[in-house]
């Protein structure tokens, strides 16, 4: 089976991905597993790219490493006492739940590779990102609606949880 | 063509990642951050189901746009409820926060 170039881009960025995920649980420095945090989010952005989702790419750089990695640098720098390295990062289950997660990541492979999943992808549409302007003011008009009221409520309640008092 | 199964893959290895993190850290920031790598793997999924499966629809990428909503809402409230718990404890261990322990 020859290897196309596609499929070597994404084997880098999956290593990109998945090496900045594992340096983000294993960092003992709280403030580098914010900054490895910024590059798996960066390989997820990529990966979007090459599924043809461009606007969710630019999304995920402009509201996760332009917003979310912000506020959790901030948070990191505000609550300053562990990360230093002093303590020691992980907690006593920490054995038990790798050990979880590995079990998990084999029974989600096995039941993965049992099912003749298409490799080939239909063509897609021109125009995604007006079909996605159309789908928020049409079929998912209530949902769309309970997202905004959701966030407002969310940043409100935020500042009045985090403000001096 | 990169076949959908690679996709669903490195979702879940990202997945399995990100649940170590949120259950082996004690830092409360190192598990918001464990959190945000399970919804980063979550839309990889809906993204390429919706890719491979319906690309006529988009369903998949608008149900993505609200975990990024949502994940956007759970990261400043986390974040703020980290900050008030530091100023009144002095402290983000999550061994030391046993104040609702009977």
């Amino acid at each position: 089976m020859a290897i196309t170039p596609q499929q070597v881009v994404f084997i880098l960025l999956s290593v990109l991905t998945l090496g900045c995920g594992l340096m983000v649980v294993l960092s003992r420095n709280l403030f580098h597993s914010a900054l490895w945090l910024v590059g798996s989010f960066f390989g997820v952005a990529a990966l979007y790219g090459l599924l043809e989702a461009e606007f969710l790419a630019v999304a995920q750089i402009l509201i996760y490493i332009g917003a979310i990695a912000t506020l959790i640098v901030f948070a990191t720098m505000l609550t300053r006492g562990m990360m230093l390295g002093r303590m020691k990062m992980s907690n006593f289950q920490s054995g038990i739940s790798g050990v979880v997660a590995i079990l998990l990541l084999g029974l989600l492979v096995l039941v993965l590779l049992q099912v003749s999943w298409p490799t080939e992808a239909l063509p897609v549409p021109d125009d995604t990102i007006a079909m996605i302007g159309n789908a928020f003011v049409s079929a998912y008009v209530i949902p769309f609606e309970v997202v905004s009221v959701l966030l407002l409520v969310a940043l409100v309640g935020a500042i009045m949880i985090a403000r001096e008092r | 063509m990169v076949p959908l199964s690679w996709y669903l893959i490195v979702a879940a290895a990202l997945f399995c990642i990100g649940l170590y993190g949120a259950l082996s850290r004690r830092n409360a920031v190192a598990v918001l951050m464990g959190i945000e790598l399970i919804l980063n793997a979550i839309n990889i999924n809906l993204i390429a189901f919706n890719r491979y499966i319906t690309p006529e629809e988009v369903s998949g990428q608008v149900f993505s746009i609200f975990v990024l909503a949502v994940a956007a809402a759970e990261a400043a409230v986390g974040l703020a409820l980290i900050i008030g718990i530091y100023r009144t404890r002095d402290s983000v261990n999550l061994e030391e926060l046993d104040l609702l322990k009977g």
